[in-house]
């Protein structure tokens, strides 16, 4: 049976233009979230956003981003700001995983990417200039601009990556689906090598009003924006929209240790489930959360006194925290005492369709360096249980096994786990 | 007229990223300036709006030069 290891990864996040100032950022306990500076906010009841700092003036600097390390002008002005996250995050994991220092075969390396909304930005502003200009004023670059796949494709055409070239879309899910089929797609011998990741970048009117018009978004905060994604707190209202992009590279171990790759972890399983309840909200019972999370310790061949950490779907909702936690609590009884779960979504906001490539990055991290992120902004919790949610601070503890969680809207559910790697790990 | 040239030489330089110097009349947008298929659509747009005319698709075929555009233009919009 074929493994897969990560052997690099990469990220743009509201915390930093790459994954090192982010996870030091996340670590420190720091916030992204300010108001929304991309465009006028004085009509929108949610006013809160984790951007991604930008910086155009320097280069390759850590803790901002710079589009223009990565591409020329003239191409930003064809791709949506999902396309520039998702590709920058990419290629910072191909970098660090070394795969293009080594002569390998091109056709068995692919790529998957996973995104909610994809271009929703140039959707918007295709939408006005057709309505005030006429058709024949949209550009040709529309389209392929938009595509959610297009992320995957400039991947595969920068890096002349031939091997299976994939997009999964299931909104806040999209991000782990992305990393599920990566590894399936290896694990049935389709690939050697899967770059895969999630991109987000929908912080543009039509996007903060659809969102808030489903009362999804915390709107009770904008006077202190750092303060408004707060899972597990008595406060929460909603969550924070975060925007950037995360990717990792999925290998088959064999190909991992003959070419001498680092390996930052094992992906060890996942579980998938549909609620089949509601377009927005989750199941009450947290039925399909509890089912997914099964499905993956199940999967992963581990018992559950062997997590370390569970990395949250946890949004900052008032009843989805909730949801959520029950049915931790039920598939890992009775070990609940000892479980330690976060929402990094406390910091970053939510990723939507990135979220959950981000938040495995995170878990990965969490093992790499026996560190497990805090849940900031938990001054009250509201919730009666007996799990460590982590408030405030980060802690160092020994990190073996980590899994992560992700929700969808129509209730779709997916939840990952990842391990330290061990030679001999047989299952 | 090398006001129309100036400004197309401007809208290309934009477009294609290409050096204000490289954007000579016989220059052509595919083969000299770097533009693909969909660079080309783009370009006969931008010249539509900027220099308020139609360029109806068999002629916009047939604009294969920096010159080929400054003629259609110059012969074609409103003073």
């Amino acid at each position: 049976m074929r493994r897969v290891v990560v052997t690099g990864i990469g990220a743009v996040t509201p915390l930093g233009g790459d994954i090192s100032s982010s996870w030091k950022n996340l670590i420190e306990g720091k916030s992204g979230a300010t108001l929304i500076s991309k465009f006028d906010i004085e009509d929108f009841q949610a006013k809160v956003a984790c951007e991604v700092p930008i910086d155009q003036e320097n280069h390759k600097i850590n803790d901002r981003f710079n589009p223009n390390d990565w591409f020329s002008d003239k191409d930003l002005r064809k791709i949506d700001n999902f396309i520039i996250f998702g590709v920058a995050a990419a290629e910072m994991a191909i970098l660090d995983s070394g795969i293009n220092n080594c002569s390998l075969n091109k056709n068995n390396i692919g790529v998957g990417v996973g995104s909610g909304v994809g271009g929703l930005p140039s959707i918007e502003k295709a939408s006005l200039t057709l309505k005030e200009k006429g058709p024949k004023r949209v550009s040709p670059f529309f389209i392929p601009g938009a595509l959610i796949n297009l992320v995957a494709g400039h991947i595969s055409i920068r890096n002349e990556l031939k091997g299976p070239n994939l997009a999964s879309v299931t909104a806040c899910s999209s991000g782990t689906h992305s990393i599920i089929e990566g590894a399936e797609t290896i694990k049935r011998n389709k690939a050697d090598v899967m770059i895969v990741g999630g991109a987000e970048s929908a912080i543009c009117p039509v996007g903060i009003a659809g969102f808030a018009a489903c009362k999804a978004l915390s709107t009770n905060f904008n006077d202190s924006p750092e303060k408004a994604s707060r899972p597990y707190d008595n406060l929460r209202d909603g969550f924070v929209m975060g925007e950037g992009a995360g990717f990792i590279v999925l290998e088959e171990l064999n190909h991992a240790l003959e070419r001498g790759a680092k390996i930052y972890s094992e992906f060890k399983g996942y579980g998938v489930s549909g609620d089949a309840h509601h377009i927005t909200s989750p199941a009450e019972d947290g039925d399909g959360a509890y089912r997914s999370i099964i499905m993956a310790i199940k999967d992963s061949n581990l018992a559950v006194d062997e997590f370390s950490y569970i990395n949250a779907h946890g949004t900052s909702t008032p009843k989805g925290d909730e949801i959520e936690l029950r049915a931790v609590e039920k598939a890992f009884s009775p070990n609940i005492e000892s479980i330690t779960m976060s929402s990094t979504k406390s910091s970053i906001g939510h990723l939507l369709g990135a979220a959950g490539a981000v938040e495995a990055i995170f878990s990965i991290l969490a093992i790499k360096n026996n560190v497990i992120p805090a849940t900031i902004n938990l001054d009250d919790l509201s919730i009666d249980t007996k799990i460590n949610l982590v408030p405030h601070n980060s802690i160092n503890k020994n990190v073996e096994v980590v899994l992560s969680n992700s929700f969808g809207f129509g209730g779709t559910n997916a939840s990952v786990v990842f391990s330290s790697y061990k030679e001999n790990n047989g299952s | 007229m090398s006001d129309t040239l100036e400004k197309v030489q401007a809208i290309v330089v934009e477009h294609l990223g290409v050096e204000n110097d490289k954007v000579t009349e016989p220059a052509s947008f595919i083969e000299d300036l770097g533009a693909d298929s969909l660079d080309t659509v783009e370009l006969v747009m931008a010249f539509e709006e900027e220099f308020g005319i139609e360029i109806p698709d068999d002629a916009a075929e047939s604009i294969q030069t920096v010159g080929d555009a400054v003629n259609f233009i110059n012969s074609n919009k409103s003073s």
